[in-house]
């Protein structure tokens, strides 16, 4: 038997479009998320694998019951995408969640890693390591 | 959800919380069509429980090939299983078994884009499935490993004989794998980790 033929792609010349304008279902929220984060204000842009730590230990008691809920899940560093599942939030909320929080420095925010056009040999080779223990 | 009850949301079990050491996450896509073994495969090497996020989508955002009813008129919601690897104290990965659905994918915002790599899992009794899948990849530029999904009824076919059908450049590794094993998934994920490396030294002598 022969299998089915495929034809390989090339890369996209410009950067794909946004989903909205592709056709691919209509987001709610189809902007990229960006919120603050690092001591400069400077604005990242939200990631599933952005990780999240609460600053102090107990949440204020200004905090409404949802920040509260993401405070004590985060005392130590969790995902969005942990965080996400966690708070049955959709990911999308999660940004304008954590906007507020970062915002008012309830938490930190670590920017994840992400792929470059010169990827990071080290990092693969870590990334190898850890794999050859699992 | 009623956040006044947040006292009782559970979160993770003391064992799966992260050190606070940990500094930087990266991520890794598994894609492929509907039960192809992508879920089978984030919760054989997850160091955690798999666990779900979701999204939401407006029906305007569903197309004509949709299972859902037609008369419809609420959100759809769209579940994306992931897992997790902690690599050393500083680092950790997390793997995303992308929605069988393809147009669902770009709900997740950036999920490619800044994903290390990403698996292929191909069954070869739908070989065309995952057609238009590599297609993307390929068009997004994310680097990708294929993986053949042995089901026990499923055509034999010579893994040169695959990439030649599934057109794929010579050096894309293609391999066969059972999801159901974590040793087996572990190393399709160490065959993603060798070939991004030497994409990365290929990159450093141009
Ligand atoms: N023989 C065999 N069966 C497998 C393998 N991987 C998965 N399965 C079985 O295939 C079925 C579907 O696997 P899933 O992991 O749910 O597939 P999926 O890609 O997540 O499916 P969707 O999310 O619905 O698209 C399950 O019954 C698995 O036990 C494999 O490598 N070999
Ligand atoms: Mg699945």
């Amino acid at each position: 038997m022969t299998p089915p033929q495929r034809q390989r792609r090339s890369p996209a010349p410009e950067p794909p479009p946004q989903p909205a304008q592709e056709g691919e279902g209509k987001v709610r929220n189809p902007e990229r998320m960006y919120v603050v984060a690092g001591p400069d204000g400077e604005r990242a842009e939200l990631d599933l694998v952005t990780l999240i730590v609460a600053r102090a230990a107990d949440p204020p008691p200004s905090a409404s019951p949802e920040q509260a809920a993401l405070l004590r899940l985060c005392a130590a560093p969790l995902s969005v995408a942990e965080l996400s599942a966690y708070l049955h939030l959709p990911f999308s909320a999660m940004g304008v969640l954590l906007t507020e929080m970062l915002t008012a420095e309830l938490v930190q925010a670590r920017a994840p890693i992400v792929r470059k056009a010169r990827s990071d040999r080290s990092l693969l080779e870590a990334v190898m390591n850890g794999l050859q223990r699992l | 959800m009623d956040f006044n009850g947040s006292d009782t949301i559970p979160g993770p079990r003391a064992e799966d919380q992260l050190p606070h050491t940990a500094q930087a996450a990266a991520k890794i896509v598994i894609v492929g069509g509907f039960g192809v073994g992508k879920t089978t495969m984030v919760g054989s090497v997850s160091e955690i429980t798999p666990l779900t996020t979701e999204e939401t989508m407006t029906q305007a955002g569903i197309g004509v090939d949709d299972n859902f009813g037609s008369a419809s008129k609420t959100a759809t919601t769209v579940a994306m299983d992931f897992g997790r690897i902690s690599i050393t104290e500083q680092l950790v990965l997390y793997l995303f078994g992308t929605p069988g659905q393809q147009r669902f994918w770009f709900l997740w915002n950036g999920l490619f884009e800044g994903a290390l790599g990403a698996v292929v899992l191909v069954d070869t009794r739908r070989l065309e499935v995952s057609f238009d899948v590599m297609g993307r990849l390929e068009e997004r530029g994310v680097p990708f490993v294929v993986a053949i999904n042995t089901f026990p009824d499923a055509p034999r076919y010579d893994i040169e004989e695959l990439r030649t059908a599934l057109d794929l450049t010579p050096d894309i590794p293609i391999m066969e794998c059972d999801a159901r094993r974590r040793a087996s998934s572990r190393d399709v994920l160490m065959t993603l980790m060798r070939f991004l490396h030497s994409l990365a030294m290929q990159g450093a002598h141009t």
